[in-house]
């Protein structure tokens, strides 16, 4: 019992790494742009190609860098020519364009690459167990967790000590006056979805070599990341990161009691928070309306 | 001022009467009774959507859900309950609406993409549950078993399974129902109050409105002729699917009012006639018709905002 306890909730920290690197990114474009960025499932599937395109060449560690940069450079150019000329209008229409943008990545992939799955080779060490009793635990699985641990903590020192990270807080909080103090706002605004659209990028790699690539694996991780926004508070970067670990673990642990429930349940979770603390856990007042 | 009167006249009966000939003049252009009956049930969906997204101003991304709902509730009960199609209706409705109703508690207090995306997640709730609890609803398979059943008036009962014509017509009856329904609220001090909110909510709020409960209700509402509009698609297909509850097809009722022209009463439906039409166009030429649909919604964004309805009244002024 304590194994299986152990294995599920190793499990959900894991899943919930995932959807922290997913909703931080999403987090950031939704702060700065007011954009709910519903093809940022998309990114991380053209990530995870990217990534399985260029391994043969430059083997895996080459593509845990590469694909997320490439994959950003994309993410630029879309911001650049389809959302850049929404920023002034109502919030629905980048929401639309973003959703039918989804639609167009998964077809073009499935295009590109083909229907069935595409496993990525990732590093002989990396596949090992640990120890036998501690079975389900790979080396993958670790190096995983690490590598999100070192870009949450590369993104929050960005924000905090860059001049680019400043300008993105400060934007987030009153985009008019940065602008008035003659910063510029579409450059930084930018940049904001290029680190978002990263992320996104370096989780598709990471997915791809624990699960294998299909054109879908997007939008099953999309909607656990807006409740992770919304469970830890809209507009704080923390909360979202405390958000997704707390939904990845509560999965978890329920799929060892009622596993039928294991994908209901965060949204149980959303509901209890919006009933009790509708700010969120760590929102401030005031950013949910 | 009488000469708008008299084009809006016009224009509302040249609508009724397209819509009452459909089936004489769609199979001359190559298209089919049922197809006219998807349209108008798809209509009134969007329709539903644009109550609240078009006169409202709040944006709900997860109404399929209560479209949804409808269908199942009407599914279910001729399933289990009782062979009337009537009734079915009523059920589709009732828990449509009344999910709505509960749920809008919890939403009503946000606003703008924060309002989106705490319906959305709500909308996948339901969309688990019709996918998970395969005893009751099929699953993934979807809700089979059941079929619409003739309507009896005592006197003598009206064929809506094997005539297609009938049920096209028991439809369009029900959709005048909900659209008298809608116009009539829409004309109310109350639906006043819905466009005034949308135009400016701080100036509501001061001028001592209740901004939230009429939200709620204007949610609650649309949720209700949601139920409606499901209950009727689950009789068209006499089948209920759990994609019908789907996120992305909350996106395609938002796309088909946005497309056909949000501002205006009959936009949606306009939207949805094109969309509906559009889409079974696409998906008998191409296997990548997705992509097409996808391109469809990017390029709406990007070069007809107002819609098709929006863009003929701006070129003309």
């Amino acid at each position: 019992m304590t194994q299986l306890l152990l294995f599920n909730v190793t499990n959900g920290l894991i899943i919930g790494a995932f959807y922290v690197l997913m909703a931080l990114g999403l987090s950031l474009i939704l702060n700065l742009s007011n954009v709910i960025n519903f093809a940022h499932g998309g990114f991380l599937v053209i990530g995870g190609y990217i990534a399985y395109t260029i391994t043969p060449y430059i083997g895996f560690w080459g593509a845990l860098l590469l694909a997320p940069l490439l994959t950003a450079i994309i993410g630029l150019v879309v911001e650049r020519v389809l959302i850049r000329p929404l920023y002034g209008r109502d919030p629905l229409y980048s929401l639309l364009l973003t959703f039918g943008l989804a639609f167009m990545i998964e077809d073009g992939t499935r295009f590109i690459w083909g229907p069935q799955g595409k496993p990525v080779t990732i590093p002989p060490f990396l596949a090992q167990p640990l120890s036998n009793d501690l079975f389900f635990i790979t080396g993958y699985r670790l190096f995983m967790v690490a590598v999100v641990m070192i870009a949450v903590v590369l993104l929050f020192l960005l924000l905090r000590y860059t001049r680019l990270g400043v300008r993105i807080r400060a934007g987030t909080l009153d985009l008019e006056t940065v602008a008035a103090l003659g910063i510029n706002v579409q450059m930084l605004r930018s940049l904001n979805f290029a680190v978002g659209i990263f992320l996104a990028g370096l989780s598709g790699v990471l997915a791809a070599g624990q699960l294998g690539l299909e054109p879908t694996m997007g939008t099953g991780l999309l909607m656990p990341s807006f409740i992770a926004i919304i469970v830890g508070g809209i507009g704080s970067l923390p909360g979202t990161l405390a958000g997704g670990l707390l939904i990845g673990v509560a999965s978890g642990l329920t799929a060892v009691f009622y596993p039928a429930a294991s994908e209901a349940v965060i949204y149980v979770l959303m509901a209890v928070v919006l009933l009790l603390r509708p700010r969120g856990l760590f929102g401030e007042e005031g950013m949910m309306s | 001022m009488s000469s708008e009167q008299t084009r809006k006249l016009i224009a509302l009966a040249a609508i009724w009467a397209a819509l009452l000939f459909a089936p004489y003049w769609m199979a001359p252009l190559g298209g089919y009774t049922a197809l006219a009956t998807r349209v108008i049930v798809l209509g009134l969906a969007a329709m539903s959507v644009n109550f609240l997204l078009g006169f409202t101003g709040v944006l709900s991304f997860g109404h399929a859900a209560y479209f949804g709902l409808g269908a199942y509730g009407a599914g279910l009960t001729l399933k289990f309950l009782a062979l009337s199609t009537p009734l079915a209706l009523l059920a589709g409705m009732l828990l449509g609406g009344l999910c709505g109703a509960i749920l809008g508690t919890l939403i009503v207090r946000r606003r703008g993409v924060y309002f989106a995306m705490v319906t959305i997640a709500f909308g996948q709730v339901f969309y688990y549950i019709a996918f998970q609890w395969s005893s009751l609803t099929g699953g993934d398979d979807g809700l089979r078993g059941f079929s619409r059943q003739p309507i009896d008036f005592g006197l003598f009962k009206l064929d809506i399974l094997s005539n297609a014509n009938n049920f096209y017509y028991f439809v369009l009856f029900c959709f005048a129902l909900v659209v008298g329904a809608m116009g009539f609220i829409l004309r109310s001090p109350f639906g006043r109050t819905m466009i005034a909110i949308r135009e400016n909510e701080r100036r509501s709020r001061f001028l001592g409105i209740p901004v939230e409960r009429h939200i709620w209700i204007a949610f609650t509402l649309s949720c209700f002729f949601m139920g409606f509009a499901g209950a009727l698609y689950a009789l068209v297909n006499n089948f209920a699917d759990p994609r019908g509850l789907h996120y992305s097809q909350s996106g395609d009722f938002v796309m088909m009012a946005v497309m056909g022209g949000m501002r205006s009463f009959w936009g949606p439906l306009l939207g949805a006639a094109v969309f509906v039409v559009l889409q079974d166009y696409l998906s008998s030429i191409t296997v990548n018709w997705m992509s097409f649909v996808g391109l469809l919604f990017v390029l709406v964004v990007l070069f007809f905002p107002r819609g098709l309805l929006g863009f003929i009244q701006r070129s003309k002024a």
